[in-house]
């Protein structure tokens, strides 16, 4: 049960620019089973797109990544590491589509406009699965038919440009689940959708999670999304996770002052109406040449002076399961009064 | 529909765009996006306008500040001084001095600000076209304007790049006040921010409404948004109001299944509490080509005979209640909260 499919240790994606280092991820860990749901949650800047970039080794240049993201693939005796090997090595390409593969935000544009729809989703099939271009046809048909596409054997020869906004997402699951991978990335799925055809393919995901029982890391900036969809969550802000727990934990009790303050900046349906909504003030910083501190300390309305503005805050476990990164907690204080001690006393 | 305190009223407005083709660029048929809309807006009201994509609310909103023409239709806009004139008819000097009441905020801050123009030129645009009497003070009311939505004085100089969505929708929200506007057309003006952000604006534009007793139609297709902000709904679905009546109404007991079935397609930010939802088979029909009867009976879980024969008309089924569905008083439809 137990067994993590996905590891992510202490990942760190810089970009060297000419007006300094670009930490737009800058530490982070987590780890994923199969069958469950990986919330990433943060606005725009927080480094979770990047995050998943990561896993597929597809991160822009002139980015590198240092840190271990290992794959523990059945029948492996080793988990594999997919830092290591250089980016468009064999390994690499072995992995992606087959192993991991990815859903993007944009169905208008995450497909070539030049191919048929199955061109595009056989040639994953045809590249792991089989080398028979008749028997990759019928299991297309057949995941086309899976994600609920009508009249499947018409519509494969059919170009992007036939299919709606839905359909194209539908198409893109279909492709990113044809080789049984143990990992579904899916990079704001249902962002650019309409809301009933959102709950479509939010419904799609979660049957076809029961059958093939992969792993999802589902990345998003739609707490409700999230709280439909997603097991654990794990709340990003400027490159590191700030909290990390069960979906019920973020959503009750949550603890860390980023996490509630966005919680109760979101207008909900049937409460608390035409009462002011909280809101954060000021904007998310850009990562460039930070000094040590909490990276919300600026936000923040109950951060201690002295404290939060002058020292990075360690991530640390406060109930079984649920993490924060804040000095609001004894807990984390005195981890990081442990980690000083021995700092200063392997430096004498 | 007639109340004293009415400040727009849209009359069996309908835009319809042409579709041309073939050889000799013939028109073949007409996308009905706006389809013979009845609308009224109160003066201080909030009136939200939602709809999935492609069911016309833009350009209804767009229709309304005349940045398109529409094919028909009369939009009533009742002037400060008390008379009421067909907007879509005005010309020339009438028009000129009218469109200063009414504004539009515009939904994607990155393209609607001209790059190659200063916050400051930006801001000021209006009350240069708009010809102010003499003797008005540009400068200052500019300066007033930054202050009033929250950008620092100091940085008006500056190009819209430096400027992060949120600051940038601050800049289309401070253009469009500069006239001194009654009724600003908000165009899924908080749908591009970030949910931390998007509550700052939210609260701006709150803020505003208070400060100025403005009016505002307010284009969304974000409920939860809409519940927070509008007095009344009205919900559209292929070019057509299905049904519109208050807030509270609207959520608790919606009388169209097209309504019950969106909202309970947003998903809730609560794990506790996973609802079921009525996911609706099929997609939006195309405008150009809508189905038969009730736009809504393909998709409908509670469709009858008649619903694809008869096209059913917006009717009142409670006193300021109105829903076009067939059997708006017999369905038994449940709202969220």
């Amino acid at each position: 049960m137990a067994d993590k499919y996905l590891e992510v240790k202490d990942l760190k994606i810089h970009f060297k620019l000419e007006e300094g280092i670009l930490k737009a991820v800058d530490g982070v860990s987590f780890s994923l089973e199969k069958g469950k749901t990986l919330g990433l949650v943060g606005e725009s800047g927080c480094g979770k797109s990047v995050t998943s970039q990561a896993l597929l080794r597809i991160v822009p240049d002139p980015g590198f990544i240092k840190g271990e993201i290992l794959l523990h693939n059945e029948g492996d005796s080793k988990p594999v590491d997919m830092v290591a090997p250089d980016k468009d090595s064999p390994f690499i390409r072995g992995i992606r589509g087959k192993d991991i593969s990815m859903i993007f935000q944009e169905p208008m544009t995450s497909f070539s406009s030049y191919y048929t729809m199955g061109n595009q989703l056989m040639e994953a099939i045809l590249l792991h699965r089989t080398k028979d271009p008749v028997e990759a046809k019928k299991i297309a048909i057949e995941m086309m038919r899976k994600v609920g596409i009508a009249n499947p054997e018409k519509r494969i020869n059919e170009y992007p440009h036939e299919f709606s906004g839905g359909m194209r997402q539908r198409m893109m699951i279909a492709m990113a689940l044809s080789c049984n991978p143990g990992l579904l990335i899916a990079d704001e799925p249902t962002t650019a959708l309409d809301v009933t055809i959102q709950a479509q393919v939010l419904e799609v995901m979660q049957n076809l999670q029961k059958e093939f029982g992969m792993a999802i890391l589902f990345i998003t900036h739609d707490l409700g999304v999230v709280a439909e969809m997603c097991d654990d969550v794990a709340v990003m802000y400027l490159g590191k996770i700030v909290e990390k727990g069960s979906a019920d934990e973020i959503f009750y009790n949550p603890l860390h002052p980023y996490t509630k303050g966005l919680l109760k900046s979101i207008p909900k349906i049937g409460k608390d109406k035409k009462t002011r909504l909280e809101s954060i003030e000021g904007t998310v910083p850009v990562p460039l040449d930070l000094d040590p501190q909490c990276g919300f300390c600026d936000r923040c309305t109950e951060k201690i002076e002295g404290l939060c503005d002058i020292n990075d805050v360690p991530l640390v476990e406060i109930t079984p399961g649920h993490l924060v990164r804040c000095f609001r907690y004894e807990e984390v204080l005195e981890t990081f009064e442990q980690e000083q001690n021995t700092l200063k006393e392997s430096l004498v | 529909m007639e109340s004293t305190d009415v400040l727009l009223e849209i009359k069996n407005l309908k835009k319809h765009f042409p579709i041309k083709g073939g050889f000799f660029g013939g028109i073949k048929g007409h996308v009905k996006a706006v389809d013979d809309i009845n609308l009224f807006v109160r003066q201080g009201e909030t009136l939200g306008l939602v709809g999935e994509s492609g069911c016309g609310k833009t350009t209804l909103g767009r229709c309304v500040v005349r940045g398109i023409s529409s094919t028909e239709g009369e939009v009533l806009y009742k002037r400060e001084d008390g008379k009421t004139i067909n907007f879509l008819e005005l010309k020339g000097r009438d028009l000129k001095s009218t469109r200063k009441d009414i504004q539009m905020i515009f939904q994607d801050p990155f393209s609607s600000l001209d790059p190659r123009m200063t916050v400051y030129d930006i801001i000021a645009e209006p009350l240069k076209v708009s010809k102010q009497e003499a003797g008005f003070d540009i400068d200052s009311r500019v300066k007033e304007l930054a202050e009033v939505v929250g950008l620092n004085v100091k940085h008006l100089k500056r190009y819209p790049h430096a400027f992060s969505g949120g600051q940038r929708q601050r800049i289309g929200i401070a253009r469009a006040l500069s006239t001194n506007p009654r009724l600003i057309v908000c165009d899924e003006a908080v749908s591009a921010l970030d949910v931390s952000v998007q509550a700052q604006v939210i609260n701006l534009l709150e803020d505003l409404q208070k400060q100025f007793g403005l009016t505002y139609i307010f284009v969304a297709h974000d409920l939860s948004v809409v519940e927070h902000i509008c007095d009344r709904v009205a919900v559209m679905y292929v070019g057509k109001v299905v049904e519109m009546t208050d807030t509270d109404n609207l959520f608790t007991t919606p009388k169209h299944p097209y309504t019950e079935a969106l909202m309970s397609a947003v998903p809730k930010p609560d794990p506790r509490n996973k609802m079921k939802r009525i996911v609706l088979e099929g997609e939006v029909p195309n405008p150009a080509n809508p189905p038969k009867g009730c736009y809504f009976h393909p998709r409908c879980p509670h469709k009858k005979a008649i619903c694809s024969i008869e096209c059913p008309s917006l009717q009142e089924v409670e006193p300021g209640h109105y829903s076009a569905c067939h059997f708006a008083k017999e369905l038994n439809l449940s709202g969220v909260s």
